[in-house]
């Protein structure tokens, strides 16, 4: 079976997330396993009660980049959680949150959004990864 | 000559990267190997994308064209 994807989501903002999305159900749709690892402010990004909010884009953006996000989802594109959502029902997608950035935080597991799979720390992850790209996001 | 019979189609019109690719391969699991399904699509990235995803997946792409802005294709299951 092919090598798997390995995200390293750092990033907290809606926009680079959205791109973490996109490259997780691609993956997905070739039948490639991805393994997502959740760190800082992508961890934060993930909580049950903050996961449908806006977070903001990458400050590069700028006014220019909100309009055309702005432009995107109200043409209906679907929302980043969403599209995890899509892709861990169409392929293998393990998402775990980084156990550091869970401390640091003062995040319990219950406080995750159900994408979540579990936590763990970066031994297990580049175990996980294997020999398969590790992209950091 | 044998006629295609589509037994699905995927209308994935209006959706942005990776959508068209992710609902067809959802719609596309069900149905038997050999079956045919139809894809509808305006994102300009289509083209290639499925070009790609058969080769990657064996899924076979029959057909390939474009109506306007709506691309259409048109896949054997694997």
């Amino acid at each position: 079976m092919d090598e798997p994807i390995n995200l390293v989501l750092f990033s907290g903002t809606d926009d680079k997330l959205q791109a973490a999305a996109v490259l997780t159900a691609g993956a997905a749709a070739l039948g490639k396993p991805v393994n997502v690892f959740l760190q800082y402010w992508a961890l934060d990004a993930f909580r049950r009660e903050r996961i449908d909010r806006d977070h903001g884009l990458a400050p590069e953006a700028g006014v220019e980049g909100r309009a055309h996000v702005d432009a995107l989802r109200e043409a209906g594109q679907v929302s980043w959680a969403e599209t995890f959502r899509q892709a861990k029902e169409l392929g293998t997608v393990d998402i775990q949150a980084c156990s550091l950035s869970m401390d640091l935080l003062g995040i319990e597991e219950a406080n995750l959004d159900s994408l979540v799979d579990g936590v763990e720390g970066v031994t297990a992850f580049y175990l996980n990864a294997g020999t398969g790209q590790v992209v950091f996001i | 000559m044998t006629t295609l019979e589509i037994v699905a189609q995927v209308d994935a019109r209006g959706l942005s990267c990776p959508m068209p690719i992710v609902r067809t391969a959802q719609g596309i699991k069900p149905l038997a190997p050999g079956a045919l399904v139809e894809v509808l699509t305006t994102d300009p990235g289509s083209q290639k994308d499925f070009v790609a995803w058969c080769r990657s997946t064996g899924n076979e792409l029959v057909e390939q064209s474009v109506d306007g802005a709506v691309y259409r294709f048109v896949i054997r299951r694997k």
